[in-house]
């Protein structure tokens, strides 16, 4: 009993229930309304006819006293006066001694009124003697007698107080009704609540792969639940990627961090003075700036991922951007032993952030650039090609930077976009190992992606950019 | 040059304050937003360099509040939020140039001293002259010597903001984003070889080179080797 009282003050705090119960009172209102309206107009009409009926018996009898005397009327009143009937009679002559009628005196509530009105009176004989309801008008007949013509209008009013209970009840049932179900549609709306809260409270305990439950109807808790899956898939991805950052930089960034410090210690160390010192710190700024690179393409990449760089996109000429970008690029290619050939076409237009553009297509070439020398150690090395396109295909515009080096297995393509990894396990080429994860956070950010593909011989890097 | 540094952090500030000294300059510190507006709005610096956040007072504020002053002092702000955002944010606010954190002193330095200078009204100069170094900014012609000197727009470009510079130390950074208008890390030094060619195209066939490597910060186009 308590549980259920409980539930019922609960439900009763829920909108479910507030709902209902306005929609059940603005109900009742209406109903009372025209339940009302319905009962005095009945009233009315039954009250006209009554009133209509007597008006012309009392005129009939009037005529009659005129022409015919009052003895006439007092016959005519006697034979009218059923102790059961309707008509209810009272005549008296002018000193107020009754002559005829089936009411036994003039009526307190309307003796003296010469509009007549409502009154109640003792009907029927005997033991069945009971309280009725009657409306008369008076007459005063041309001798200066009073004549009273009225109506018994029990049965009306025993019908009307039928009705007011009738209805009465029915909006008692209606009420309760209404709340009940209102109650039950609010209990079954927060059960599915709760269960959306329950799912949330583990989530947030720790369990992060927890997903909402779906009733499977489509409705709106279904979508709500939906989407705060789509949320938590969200989430958990982020975190995966902030779990998997805070693990590289435990193992890429304490290297040379270690690194940066025995130099230092090193230095200081060296026997033979401060030229060695000189050197040692030197390098050990050149040490920090590198950290501070990768710091930096940490952070962009984060944000990037976060989705906050906006306010500085615009529409520009892709051709345009990529030919400034190869022609930055083309020196260093040269002294690689590369030749850059760009293929590039205007009336590429994309709207995005140029600076972030331009540093995806940076690194690609840059890329391709540190990677993109042929293996084969012929002699006479023939010269290979950084071959870098703009073209639009369908709704996108693609850049595809392509080189004759060795490649990337099928197998390591995908590893190859993530953070760190660096697919020759020596490091010692120069970067930060960050470039690619760069691209393919650009790509994201702007609704777009990358694909790494074969070129036979040689890697292809595509950014696909909605244009 | 008279300098101001609105910076928080005790330790920066004084070593700021002492680079710059050994440079030649003078600077006056503050340490939270309200004291340095109130500074530069009393005396007449140089330059200012802002640090973005600070107590009391955020530096775009300060910078804000200046500008809507008609005070046009040269400002750096310096920050720890390095995006492409934050940069226009920056600029947006009325500041000259924007360095982020962690910066080298010598980047600072060189961008400081750009700043200054550039306050001197840039009379609409038709020709750079370095030594015997001639760039004609009208017919976009450039002789050494007397002698024509071919480049490719881009190195005319770069010998121009060079010379434009000419005395004061431009470095890498400062080139990729007045030359190339870029505000990104670019992995490689592409500069360098940029600058290289540059070189062998000027100051390959005389004697007194021009175009001099200052170790550790940049570029320098003098007469005087640095």
């Amino acid at each position: 009993m308590n549980a259920l009282l409980e539930a019922v003050v609960r439900a009763s705090g829920t909108t479910a229930f507030r709902l209902a119960a306005a929609g059940v009172s603005a109900f009742l209102l209406g109903a009372a309304l025209v339940a009302a309206l319905l009962f005095w107009q009945t009233n009315a009409v039954l009250t006209e006819q009554a009133i209509i009926a007597i008006t012309s018996e009392a005129s009939a009898l009037e005529r009659e006293a005129r022409e015919s005397g009052i003895g006439a009327v007092a016959e005519a009143v006697r034979l009218r006066s059923n102790p059961d009937g309707p008509g209810l009679y009272f005549l008296a002559d002018r000193t107020g001694a009754k002559l005829a009628g089936n009411l036994s005196r003039v009526p307190p509530e309307i003796a003296g009124s010469a509009a007549g009105g409502a009154f109640r009176f003792e009907a029927g004989s005997g033991r069945a003697v009971r309280q009725h309801l009657g409306v008369a008008i008076p007459v005063t007949l041309s001798d200066g007698a009073l004549l009273l013509i009225g109506r018994d209008v029990e049965e009306q009013r025993a019908y009307a107080s039928r009705l007011k209970r009738v209805f009465l009840w029915g909006f008692a049932a209606l009420a309760i009704a209404g709340i009940a179900a209102g109650l039950a549609v609010s209990r079954l709306a927060l059960r599915r609540i709760e269960t959306i809260t329950k799912a949330s409270r583990a989530i947030m305990a720790g369990n992060l792969s927890e997903r909402v439950p779906l009733s499977g109807s489509g409705d709106e808790l279904d979508e709500l639940a939906k989407s705060l899956n789509e949320m938590l898939d969200r989430i958990e991805q982020l975190m995966g990627g902030l779990k998997e950052v805070s693990d590289n930089i435990a193992h890429d960034l304490k290297t040379p961090l270690n690194r940066m410090r025995n130099r230092a210690e090193a230095a200081l160390r060296d026997p033979s003075g401060p030229e060695a010192c000189r050197k040692g710190l030197e390098q050990t700024i050149e040490d920090a700036d590198e950290l501070i690179k990768t710091f930096n393409a940490l952070l962009l990449i984060a944000r990037l991922e976060a989705g906050a760089v906006e306010e500085t996109a615009a529409t520009f000429d892709l051709g345009q951007l990529v030919r400034d970008v190869a022609e930055l690029y083309e020196p260093v290619a040269e002294e690689a032993g590369l030749a850059l050939a760009v293929e590039a076409g205007h009336g590429v237009t994309i709207r995005a952030n140029p600076q972030l553009i331009g540093q995806a297509v940076a690194n690609l070439i840059d890329n391709a650039i540190k990677y993109g020398r042929r293996a084969d150690h012929a002699p006479e090395p023939r010269e290979a090609e950084i071959a870098v396109r703009v073209e639009r295909r369908d709704a996108n515009a693609e850049i595809s930077v392509a080189d004759q080096g060795p490649g990337i297995s099928a197998a390591d393509r995908e590893r190859a976009l993530k953070r760190f990894v660096r697919l020759e396990e020596s490091r010692t080429r120069p970067g930060t190992g960050l470039g690619l994860s760069l691209v393919a956070a650009v790509a994201r950010l702007h609704g777009g992606s990358i694909r790494l593909e074969d070129n036979g011989p040689g890697l292809r890097a595509v950014l696909v950019l909605p244009a | 040059m008279r300098l101001l540094v609105i910076e928080d952090d005790r330790e920066t500030a004084q070593f700021l304050q002492k680079a710059l000294r050994e440079s030649g300059h003078t600077a006056d510190l503050a340490a939270d937003g309200e004291t340095g507006l109130a500074m530069a709005q009393s005396a007449a610096y140089d330059a200012l360099i802002v640090d973005r956040m600070l107590p009391k007072l955020d530096g775009l504020s300060v910078v804000k509040t200046l500008r809507s002053e008609q005070n046009r002092t040269p400002v750096l702000i310096l920050s720890a939020l390095g995006d492409v955002d934050d940069r226009v944010k920056g600029l947006r606010a009325g500041g000259d140039d924007y360095l982020t954190k962690p910066y080298a002193y010598s980047e600072l330095l060189a961008r400081i001293e750009a700043l200054a200078r550039r306050r001197v009204p840039e009379e609409q100069e038709t020709r750079y002259a370095v030594g015997d170094l001639v760039l004609d900014r009208l017919s976009h012609r450039v002789t050494r010597a007397g002698e024509h000197i071919p480049l490719q727009p881009r190195e005319y470009r770069l010998l121009e903001y060079l010379m434009k510079h000419a005395g004061q130390v431009v470095t890498r950074t400062m080139l990729l984003e007045n030359v190339w208008d870029y505000h990104f890390d670019p992995q490689t030094n592409v500069i360098d070889v940029h600058v290289s060619r540059l070189r062998s195209k000027i100051d390959k066939s005389f004697d007194k080179p021009l175009l001099h490597t200052v170790r550790g910060a940049g570029y320098l186009v003098s007469e005087r080797a640095p």
